[in-house]
């Protein structure tokens, strides 16, 4: 039975998508938006309740107390389902990963003269925790050692799991009392398959100890390599002025978009669209230049390091195509929906796929190579230009913000305390005095299931006027991006008194986009200095923090939201819970959680609640941590409000004036 | 930060470090890629840049790549809209703008504008400029400022520093509201014997040309200590914070991160900008900021409030007209108030009822003879001081008796006899702290301003000025302060304290005599007093807020090295504080009788030391010697073609027969590290029967700083009876007779110095 369709109002808080929204209704092209509300989602698979391990099955249980053909229960059922999913975002990341370091090998063993070591203080850095001796070598030398240390972290067969040390000490320890150091990265996703697969391990409380293992693989190891490695090859991010949404397409230039997860190709596609000759070429075409512009994490890659223009997040892709406007969709690996290339066919719009790993049916197919990165780069290019001419009606909504992007857990440091003083001692003190009430990481995708960016904004907002920093990867910073809190700005016109102050100090946006979703590897980065600058415990469990994904939709996600609860972090999930049918295993991952790692993970699909939610557990840490109560009242007089109002005086009365008003 | 700052500060960066660019290539023009440079006295090169960078710039083209890395540090303008990040990067060029300054200074040296000409100044105590000049025209001959602190005013105030008695310094930038506005907020800061530092100016007037205009004594011994009137004069406050750390905090050159951390959590400095902040200023402000000293102006500029980079507040802005007070001395004291809590210090204030301002600060004030209205002691009077303890009923507390006449009835200028007389009670007060509370009368009497006490005992030499006989100081307040400071000082071992003040001529010979024969028998009693007579040592551990890991021994016979704490100091102090910084140390079995082994004494070097030091030998400068902070008086250090040791007085700038001077040689001695064959030492040490003797003993001395033989002549003559040689004063050369070890080896033969007969040192 059909749903009733939504209005394009209901379907999106974002103004460029509503009215592509509208275009796609007038047209009659199918989006993820409309799908979602022509077909319901299958319940008993939303609840975890749906096995299909056999083909015994699949079983449908549907009440308490039923159990599978095999007699699998309930629980086992909805361990299982959610132990999958963790493996397969864990994959996801890892894979990613360990596409970085391939990468880095090749690069450093001359194979792929396109890319080079662009930071090689990271790269120093990287090595230390590898224990790779720096010693006087030469930069490839170095670059290879530290690439086959890092894939050797994906399969070793003994030995300890090396980037585990960049957690406190603290964190370690619980890690190591629990049993749940990840022995290899590739290991605990195999081994979760293999427990998970018929007749295998079968007590969830089991299970899920896995699952917390397998991720804490995904966010301290393959995640945290791929944006190691990334930083290593195209440079560490830092702040750069930029725009978002799609009101960046050009009407009369190439429109490129790159879309997907990994840097290596879009990075030389960034580089090729700047190539004279290619210039030369669109020109030759009719259009005036080449615009790229990015969607999902491929694209906060290329923002935060190139600065290069956000055309969206998630449930944008198809939207982007219907402007008309975008000659080549360039995509890489994760998060593409088919769909894409059903809506192409209606325009000149090229889909391009590039990775090894994915092939889309009815897509055009450019393998990439790292050893020929930049002459396949510039093919692609070269393709987008020959569609321009191919170019019907155009619609690109005008609608585009400003975004100050690139921060890094190395830039945050420098900016709290430049070159010679970096440190995170600024933040931890404004979390301790109150300026700052607490930190939020708003991460994670978006979901045509709920109110595309709708949930983002309702929290971030009430967060920002309650004085709470908040930090974005993924599609989640895209959204805030879009919302213009990625200014500094925002900080005058959204933020509470303390954490406006904050914001006016260092000259940041009050809400900081750290990267793509591998990149909450940083978030997990800052959280562990956080906790050993001191003043905030010495665990991430003491740190007054929230980590949340309230447009969630995929496995990554929930491996994401794994791992912080592994490390100590709460986290709120929005949309639906995937076991909520099932109350035993809801409350292994909250207080069984809580007991064990001393985080765990909520579902709510109410913004005001998460928002609720987050405020009392900051609340309830500052106070174990004997922080005074959270008080606006008490800050906001710093600044640069008085001194333009001197500024304005006529010059005679400066000099007395430069003294005060008399009282 | 804030935009408007950062806006100001980046552009006043890029500024400067353009000029000192400029500035560069003009002078290797003018003189030479290879033209030394230098700052006067100091073995830590240009600091900042030492500091920081581990640049060890001796020659102008040294600093190239100074100021390369300095553009490195620059940053373009926040932008009106849309700015990304600021604060990291004006903290950057905050650091550029420390180094061009430095640089430019530097320069300035050579051309003869540093230290900069002030004709007719005259100041109390000035950076030695003697031996200095090599790189420029030295200082002009008829007044100047002072210029860079050298490395001996630097160890000098180092144990006021770490004793909390100099609770932090003000660098002040720019010029008064009004000259009372000065003069007071210099007032309020002297009061709190905080050091000031004044430099900059505001459209060419300068906070020195107001307190010049006023009369105010400046100079070291009054912690006024004018750089310069030129903005850039602001390195010098900030190359002295850096030394400190390098100093005491034995850090070397380089370790960039520690030396800025050292100076937020232990260097209790701050920054007031007087009057209109300009771009440069902003940019210096930038700068301090990294070392983690805060800045308050006394007009509107925006604040920056939350703290991190500082440990309280970042910018205060105090507006003038906005501070409430019915007069400039009452903002003044706000003002101060304001700095105070800003950085945080810990004033041990004495409120003292006395119509003077009182504090150290003005400890070191002289009064002359045309200021003076009275004088006891000296040429024409006799004055006298002496305190004893009693039992507690025969002490009368609070009580404070003249007995005799005032000096209202004697002419200006004028002199009387003097009697100070303390009785002191208390359950733990002993007799063998009799001393070292009456030591204490100097520094207590001093501390009020416009009076000037200098001596002990029966020379005591005491001067009250004009200007605080006018404010009302009569003999009474002497009482005043004494009642008052030795309760708050010493309170936990005197319950009860009573003075009476003679002046009436029958009663003051009486009491002379009876002051006298207590003397003569504390000097017998201290005679007495050996290593071998107690069975505990004290540790001294006072220095280790700035010399992490030193750790001081002091016994009967060997007094702490900076002079100031000798066994009894400690006992007392242990006695006011027994968590304090001196801690008894159970002597133990005596492992080595000759070299000073003491099983106890090791355990604690070990422990105190963090685990640095397993071994102290306290008769010993070759083996295992004690170690140093920074604030040592002397240093002795081995020349092995002499087969003998020298001993080189802080006071000394001149060269010594090693080819170093102390300021290099103190880079050797301090920072708690053991390097065999060299130490520091308190003075009085070199006295005692127990100074290096398991390698010889004074014996062993054949050069030392004439200094210390004009200021010890008597005791060093009895020294050299004991040694068996009474012409051995003579046998010892100074730097009047040579500064190289030829010349070394010439004198010593010809006066036939003993230790050439001796055994090898090594």
């Amino acid at each position: 039975m059909a749903k009733k369709l939504r209005t394009p109002e209901e379907a999106s808080f974002d103004p460029a998508s509503i009215d592509l929204l509208q275009l796609a209704c007038d047209n009659e092209i199918e989006t993820a938006f409309s799908r979602a509300d022509s077909m319901a989602a299958c319940p008993i698979g939303a609840d975890g309740m749906c096995c299909k391990v056999c083909s015994m099955g699949p079983c449908r249980l549907v009440k308490k107390g039923q159990t599978g053909i095999c007699g699998a229960t309930l629980e086992t059922v909805a361990a299982r389902n959610f132990a999958r999913m963790v493996a397969a975002g864990s994959a996801a990341h890892s894979d990613h990963g360990r596409g970085m370091a391939y990468t880095l090998l090749e690069a450093a063993e001359g194979h792929a003269p396109d890319y080079q070591v662009r930071d090689l203080a990271k790269l120093e850095e990287i090595a230390v925790y590898l224990d790779v001796k720096v010693d006087e070598k030469p930069v490839n030398e170095l670059a290879r050692d530290v690439a086959l240390a890092a894939l050797h972290e994906f399969g070793k067969a003994e030995g300890e799991f090396k980037f585990l040390r960049r957690a406190p000490a603290k964190r370690q320890e619980i890690w190591k009392k629990l049993d749940i150091i990840p022995r290899n990265i590739d290991r605990e996703i195999v081994e979760m398959m293999h427990r998970t697969h018929v007749g295998n391990d079968q007590d969830a409380e089991h299970i899920l100890d896995h699952a917390l293992r397998c991720s804490i693989g995904d966010g301290w190891g393959g995640s945290m390599i791929g944006t190691d490695i990334s930083d290593i090859l195209f440079g560490t991010p830092a702040p750069v002025l930029s725009r978002a949404n799609l009101g960046i397409l050009q009407e009369d230039e190439v429109n490129i978009v790159i879309h997907g997860h990994e840097p290596s190709l879009s990075e030389m596609v960034i580089a090729a669209a700047q190539d004279p000759e290619l210039i030369e070429y669109a020109t030759s075409k009719g259009a005036k230049g080449i615009t790229m512009g990015g969607i999902c994490c491929t694209a906060n890659e290329a923002l935060m390091r190139q600065g290069v223009p956000l055309a969206g997040n998630f449930l944008q892709q198809e939207l982007a195509i219907l402007t008309g406007a975008v000659d080549a969709m360039v995509v890489d690996i994760q998060c593409i929906m088919q769909g894409i290339v059903k809506v192409a066919e209606n325009y000149q719009t090229v889909i391009i796929t590039t990775s090894p790993k994915v092939k889309i049916t009815g897509a055009t197919h450019m393998e990439f190579d790292e050893r020929r990165a930049m002459e396949i780069a510039k093919d692609i290019v070269r393709l987008a230009c020959d569609r321009f001419p191919e170019r019907g009606e155009t619609h690109i909504p005008d609608v585009s913000t400003e975004v100050i992007p690139g921060f890094s857990h190395e830039y945050i440091n420098y900016a709290l305390g430049g070159t010679y003083r970096s440190s995170l001692r600024p933040l931890n003190d404004a979390i301790m005095s109150g300026r700052i009430r607490g930190v939020v990481a708003n991460i994670g995708c978006n979901n045509a299931r709920v109110r595309h960016d709708d949930a983002f904004y309702r929290v971030v907002t009430e967060f920002l006027k309650n004085d709470v920093l908040v930090v974005e990867t993924g599609c989640g910073a895209i959204a805030s991006a879009k919302q213009g809190y990625m200014t500094p700005e925002a900080a005058l016109e959204h933020a509470g008194p303390g954490l406006r102050e904050v914001c006016e100090t260092v000259g940041m946006p009050p809400v900081l986009h750290m990267g793509s979703c591998v990149d909450n590897s940083r978030i997990l980065t800052v959280l562990a200095q956080m906790a050993t600058e001191g003043g905030l415990g010495d665990d991430i469990s003491d740190i007054p923090a929230v980590g949340m994904a309230p447009e969630w939709m995929s496995e990554k996600a929930i491996s994401i939201a794994t791992y912080c609860v592994a490390s100590g972090a709460y986290v709120i999930m929005g949309h639906s819970s995937p076991v909520s049918g099932v109350e035993e295993v809801t409350r292994l991952i909250t207080d069984g959680w809580e007991e064990k790692v001393g985080g765990r993970m909520e579902f709510t699909n109410d913004p005001d609640e998460i928002v609720s939610r987050s405020l009392a557990h900051i609340d309830k840490k500052r106070a174990a941590l004997g922080l005074p109560e959270y008080d606006p009242n008490k800050w906001g007089k710093s600044g640069d409000w008085r001194i333009q109002e001197f500024i304005e005086l006529p010059f005679a009365e400066k000099i007395e004036a430069a003294y005060g008003s008399a009282k | 930060m804030s935009r408007y700052i950062a806006t100001r500060a980046i552009r006043g960066a890029n500024a400067i470090v353009a000029e000192a660019e400029a500035l560069l290539q003009k002078a290797i023009a003018d003189k030479g890629a290879d033209h030394p440079v230098a700052f006067p006295n100091t073995a830590y090169y240009l600091p900042v840049m030492y500091g920081m960078l581990a640049a060890e710039v001796t020659t102008l083209g040294q600093m190239e790549p100074i100021l390369e890395h300095a553009k490195s540090l620059l940053h373009p303008l926040p932008d009106e809209k849309f700015w990304v990040p600021y604060l990291g990067e004006t903290l950057d060029s905050g650091m550029s703008t420390i180094l061009a300054a430095e640089a430019i200074e530097a320069i300035r040296f050579i051309y003869g504008e540093q230290p900069e000409p002030y004709p007719g100044i005259e100041l109390t105590g000035v950076t030695d400029y003697s031996n200095f000049g090599g790189n420029g025209s030295g200082p002009p001959t008829d007044g100047h400022l002072n210029g860079p602190i050298d490395d001996i005013q630097l160890r000098s105030w180092g144990i006021q520093l770490v004793d909390g008695r100099m609770p932090g310094f003000a660098a002040i930038i720019g010029a008064a509201h009004s000259n009372e506005a000065a003069v007071a907020i210099v007032r309020e800061l002297q009061s709190r014997s905080i050091l000031t530092f004044l430099t900059g100016n505001v459209n060419g007037r300068s906070i020195i040309d107001q307190l010049v205009e006023e009369g105010v004594e400046m100079g070291f011994d009054t912690y006024i200590i004018p750089f310069g009137r030129d903005t850039l004069s602001a390195i010098y406050p900030v190359g002295f914070a850096t030394r400190a750390a390098l100093t005491f905090g034995g850090m070397k050159g380089g370790q960039w991160r520690d030396i800025l951390l050292y100076n937020k959590f232990r260097v209790f400095a701050f920054a007031l900008a007087l009057g209109e902040v300009d771009d440069l200023k902003y940019a210096a402000a930038a700068g301090v900021l990294s070392y983690g000293f805060p800045v308050i102006a006394d007009t509107v500029i925006p604040e920056i409030l939350p703290t991190g980079v500082t440990q309280y507040e970042h910018v205060i802005s105090m507006p003038w007209n906005e501070i409430e007070g019915a007069t400039e001395e009452e903002k003044a004291a706000k003002l101060v108030q304001k700095c105070i809590e800003v950085r945080g210090l810990k004033i041990k204030v004495s409120e003292v009822p006395v119509p003077v301002p009182y504090g150290s600060a003005f400890e070191g004030e002289v009064v002359r003879k045309n200021d003076m209205r009275i004088e006891s002691g000296g040429k024409h009077s006799r004055a006298f001081e002496y305190l004893f303890m009693d039992k507690m009923e025969e002490v009368e507390d609070g009580k404070i008796e003249l007995i005799g006449p005032t000096f209202e009835d004697v002419e200006d200028k004028g002199s009387m006899d003097l009697g100070i007389i303390v009785k002191v009670a208390g359950r733990k007060m002993e007799k063998d702290f009799e001393p070292v509370l009456e030591r204490q009368i100097h520094y207590f009497i001093n501390g009020a301003s416009g009076i000037q006490h200098i001596g002990q005992r029966d020379i005591a030499w005491i001067r009250i000025s004009t200007a605080a006989a006018d404010k009302g100081f009569n003999l009474n307040h002497f009482g005043d302060i004494l009642y008052a400071r030795f309760h708050e000082d010493f309170g936990s071992i005197v319950d009860k304290v009573e003075i009476t003040l003679i002046t009436e001529p029958d009663l003051h010979a009486e009491w002379l005599q009876k002051a006298r024969d207590a003397y003569e028998e504390r000097n017998v009693r201290l005679g007495s007093m050996t290593d071998e007579s107690v069975d505990d040592f004290y540790s001294c551990t006072l220095c280790q807020s700035f010399a992490p890991d030193h750790v001081c021994i002091v016994s009967p016979e060997r007094l702490g090295l900076c002079g100031a704490y000798n066994w009894l100091d400690c006992k007392a102090s242990f006695q006011i504080n027994p968590t304090g910084p001196n801690q008894p140390i159970r002597k133990a079995t005596q492992i080595d009788e000759v070299k000073g082994y003491f099983e106890g004494v090791n355990e604690f070097a070990v422990q105190a030391s963090h685990g640095v030091v397993s071994e102290v030998a306290m008769y010993s400068i070759m083996e295992n010697p004690m170690t140093a902070c920074g604030c040592f008086e002397c240093i002795a250090m081995l020349v092995p073609e002499a087969n003998g040791v020298m001993i080189v007085s802080r006071e000394d700038t001149s060269m010594t027969p090693t080819g170093m001077t102390f300021s290099t040689l103190a880079g050797m001695a301090g920072g708690g590290l053991q390097t065999p064959g060299v130490m520091g030492h308190g003075k009085f040490y070199i006295l005692s029967p127990k100074f290096m003797s398991a390698d010889g003993g004074f014996k062993r001395v054949v050069w030392m700083s004439s200094i210390l033989k004009e200021q010890m002549a008597e005791q060093l003559k009895v020294v050299a009876e004991r040694e068996g040689d009474p012409d051995l004063i003579n046998k010892i050369a100074d730097e009047t007779i040579c500064t190289d070890v030829e010349g070394l080896l010439t004198h010593m033969t010809e006066k036939s110095h003993p230790t050439l007969e001796m055994d090898s040192m090594f």
